[in-house]
């Protein structure tokens, strides 16, 4: 099995320590970083997204693969770094004011990594100026925005309708997701998507920067 | 016999319906943690309570679903025994107190907390519910079976009865929790951390509530506590601004009673977007059925 495959079986089965290893053995053996992201992480966590949806894996299972793959990232990424390679896109993530809910916001982030975004992860209980300014000071193109409770997801419409105010609404994609939340809600505050689960956003996310 | 079974000798008890959208109903800031208002609004939680009981809440629950140590901050202490002392004064002995214990809202398998910070927020909650005069301690809306057996612990360790509920709303069949627990995973383990009732709250709407219950059942002698959602919320713009309401009546809520009760739950009442007309269907519904004290 060469270093890749044993990776990417490492990220499936969510062992962070094989994945380090692998990451290691493979850099030894002269594969490039982007290679790795592109080539073996990327793929993996998408199939790490595949279960989810087939409802084969659940939460604790995808958390592990996203630690594997996290260890991954942090030995590929300076080396990344160096050789100037882009992300396929930069997203500003969050849980909008109101909400302390982070859990499923968190997976969506490590799902996006794992995808190959640049992820700037807000935390929760985030205010509409606080995305904006992520978004225009880290040149994101993509904004994602999380809520768990029926009672907070109308805060995702009042930081949709300031990005508007703000003049940056063409500037950035919105994609809006949480337990709460369904596309007519989408479709009813002006988001650019809705992505239903965690590995919904990850395609999501890609559909809408290559828009 | 013990607490929970004298309880339970005159057959099914129905317990209360939502809170959060009663309390948003009388001026509840959106994304405002209720359990404050126990503080700063105490007659406004006893008019909820109030109309569950009138309604004809045989069980009605207390305001302090989030107010641990990890979810939120303030006098803990003071949260959760105005807590108890509005639910209990709204009962007037008419309805039995279970005290709210939610989950902490961090994940113990992410590291986001450890177990001994959950256990100290727990055993906190616990203590100051059960000294207010609590009847019994529900925990409820867990998805992770780790977590429960820790409040379950905690809450055990006050001597009262302690009820032990999850939220199954994953999995192609909406029979599992998020953390992917199944309906037989809760029962042994819930057993096994000496819960006294096990079962099933929120989710995702009624109609998937009765194939959960039973499963619980078959796997478990405890009493099962059923409390699902009025469905999923819709979301309505409207010129005030975005309305919810949720998908189900209160009569086609109720039409679930009998099937419920054949799965053999032994407490049942709302969740998420039910109200005290929920449980007045469901007290109407009982008195029509054939088996009315079984």
């Amino acid at each position: 099995m060469s270093e890749l495959e044993k990776l990417h079986e490492a990220v499936i089965e969510g062992d962070w320590k094989a994945a380090a290893a692998a990451t290691e053995a493979a850099i030894a053996a002269g594969v490039a970083p982007l290679t790795i992201v592109t080539g073996c992480l990327v793929p993996a966590m998408d199939e790490v997204g595949r279960r989810f949806e087939c409802e084969e894996y659940f939460v604790p299972e995808m958390l592990l693969s996203a630690r594997a793959m996290k260890a991954s990232m942090q030995i590929v990424r300076p080396l990344l770094v160096a050789t100037g390679a882009q992300p396929i896109g930069r997203v500003v993530i969050g849980t909008v004011k109101g909400d302390l809910h982070d859990i499923g916001k968190n997976l969506v982030a490590s799902m996006l990594e794992g995808g190959g975004f640049e992820v700037i992860d807000l935390g929760a209980d985030v205010a509409p100026e606080r995305f904006i300014e992520a978004a225009a000071t880290k040149n994101a193109n993509l904004v994602a925005l999380s809520a768990l409770l029926t009672v907070t997801m109308t805060s995702m419409k009042t930081t949709i309708d300031a990005f508007q105010t703000a003049g940056l609404r063409e500037k950035v994609k919105i994609m809006v997701g949480g337990a709460p939340v369904t596309q007519q809600y989408a479709d009813a505050i002006g988001a650019d998507g809705y992505g239903e689960s965690a590995g919904a956003a990850v395609a999501l996310a890609r559909r809408l920067v290559a828009a | 016999m013990s607490r929970l079974g004298e309880w339970l000798a005159g057959g099914l008890l129905i317990t209360d319906g939502a809170w959060g959208t009663e309390l948003q109903a009388r001026g509840l800031a959106p994304g405002a943690a209720p359990d404050t208002w126990n503080l700063t609004h105490p007659e406004r939680v006893e008019a909820v309570a109030r109309a569950y009981v009138e309604a004809g809440s045989q069980v009605i629950l207390t305001n302090t679903f989030r107010a641990n140590a990890v979810s939120m901050e303030g006098d803990l202490e003071a949260i959760n025994r105005a807590g108890v002392e509005i639910s209990k004064r709204a009962a007037a002995g008419k309805a039995l107190v279970f005290a709210s214990i939610g989950p902490t809202g961090k994940m113990l398998m992410a590291g986001e907390i450890g177990p001994e910070q959950a256990v100290a927020a727990f055993a906190a909650q616990a203590a100051a519910l059960a000294a207010a005069g609590a009847d019994a301690l529900l925990v409820e809306t867990m998805s992770d079976i780790e977590e429960a057996r820790l409040a379950v612990a905690a809450a055990k360790s006050t001597g009262l009865p302690v009820i032990a509920s999850f939220a199954f709303d994953s999995g192609k069949n909406k029979d599992r929790t998020m953390m992917g627990a199944t309906p037989e995973a809760v029962a042994a383990a819930m057993v096994e951390a000496g819960a006294d009732a096990v079962g099933a709250n929120c989710g995702v709407g009624v109609e998937h509530a009765a194939p959960v219950c039973r499963r619980l059942h078959a796997a478990c002698h405890l009493p099962i506590w059923i409390k699902p959602n009025a469905g999923l919320p819709i979301m309505e713009e409207t010129p005030e601004g975005t309305a919810i309401r949720y998908d189900t009546s209160a009569e086609s809520f109720a039409s679930h009673y009998a099937a419920l009760h054949e799965a053999g739950a032994s407490f049942l009442g709302g969740c998420c977007g039910s109200t005290p007309d929920f449980i007045r269907a469901l007290v109407s519904t009982r008195a029509s059925a054939p088996c009315a004290s079984s």
